[in-house]
């Protein structure tokens, strides 16, 4: 039954969390603890490694406390339980979009929200740069090595058109040489 | 068969390279999806984050359901979403154990400076091409900056952003732009 359980928890959180895998996890750590399923140390390094791992935050979390609590099964209803939500009303959703794509007022409203979603990605990489290119130990506080990797991979992306994933790769062994 | 087979393989990759949650993707997303596979274009992309962001759930999924189903229906939402989240399933299970010894390696966590730092540029990117086909004029271009001060300066909620956007893009477009286009076939 703690498997039920389980996919009854991530379901609500996959459900309730608006705004991607970082707003999930103070839910997830609610649920956690109404049913003392971890420790509140195991969960920070949970969320430490879900975060260092490829893939979306919030499935590596679901994907790890359930494994963590319960093995194979545990991970696997966690998971499940953490995107069926979405499925379900993005697929809803789709189709109902689909069907008025034309309408003067869907068009009108995505010319609107197009320029707004832009403004989000950029916030976005503000949130990322503050992490990213301040230091305390750097010169003037700020960490150049950092800043010539985002003015060379922008490069390379823009001008160069290499692929994200090179360059990922790239970064990961320039981190290991230079800092 | 063959369309559902690379829909797989494509959101198994950009899964599978992923660091830093569901604004990480965009630029992998682009890439594959529109640059690649020109399944998609541009300005679609950016309706796909608007929407993924107004509903609940992980952007990730959200993202890859909705790109899926507009490729190739519920089938494609299905294998589009398995494609994302295997990866981590995947890689979570198997390296479970050594993951948590290696949390605060520093070779690791010198690897990840370097990573951060590429992922800002990536979606700093993913802007600069987005933005090209959804800031047309200079309408768009204000309602941009506008919904931006509001989101760093005072906290706006994303969603709240959202439907403000819509809102003034409904009574803009209707006024301004169908007019001109009536007149425009005259």
């Amino acid at each position: 039954m703690v498997y039920w359980q389980f996919f009854l928890s991530f379901f609500k959180i996959g459900l309730f969390s608006y705004g991607g895998g970082f707003a999930m996890i103070p839910l997830i750590q609610k649920e956690i603890e109404s049913h003392n399923w971890l420790t509140a140390h195991e969960f920070v390094n949970i969320i430490a490694v879900s975060e260092a791992t490829p893939g979306p935050v919030a499935i590596n979390s679901a994907t790890f406390v359930g494994f963590k609590t319960a093995g194979f099964w545990g991970a696997f209803v966690s998971t499940l339980g953490v995107c069926l939500p979405s499925l379900i009303i993005v697929l809803i959703l789709a189709r109902i979009v689909d069907k008025f794509i034309d309408h003067p007022v869907v068009k009108g409203m995505l010319y609107g929200i197009r320029p707004v979603v832009i403004s989000l990605v950029l916030l976005a990489a503000v949130f990322v740069a503050q992490t990213v290119l301040f230091t305390e130990q750097g010169v003037l506080g700020v960490d150049w090595i950092s800043v010539i990797i985002v003015c060379l991979g922008f490069l390379g992306v823009m001008k160069y058109k290499l692929h994200p994933i090179l360059l990922i790769f790239i970064a990961g062994v320039s981190g290991i040489l230079f800092y | 068969m063959k369309i559902l087979w690379e829909l797989f393989i494509t959101f198994f990759k950009i899964g599978a390279f992923t660091f830093g949650g569901g604004y990480a993707m965009l630029p992998l997303i682009q890439q594959e999806v529109c640059d690649n596979k020109h399944w998609i274009k541009e300005e679609e992309i950016v309706d796909v984050i608007a929407l993924s962001q107004s509903v609940p759930g992980a952007i990730a999924v959200n993202a890859s359901t909705f790109i899926g189903y507009k490729i190739s229906g519920i089938k494609g939402a299905l294998v589009a979403t398995l494609g994302t989240v295997l990866p981590s399933f995947l890689i979570i299970l198997s390296l479970a154990g050594l993951l948590l010894k290696f949390a605060g390696n520093e070779i690791v966590e010198k690897a990840f400076s370097g990573i951060r730092a590429m992922v800002m540029a990536l979606i700093l990117a993913a802007v600069f091409k987005m933005g090209k086909s959804s800031i047309k004029d200079y309408r768009t271009l204000t309602i941009a900056v506008i919904s931006f001060v509001f989101l760093l300066l005072f906290d706006l909620h994303p969603i709240v952003a959202i439907i403000f956007g819509g809102l003034a893009g409904v009574i803009i477009y209707n006024k301004f732009i169908l007019l001109k286009d009536k007149e425009g076939c005259n």
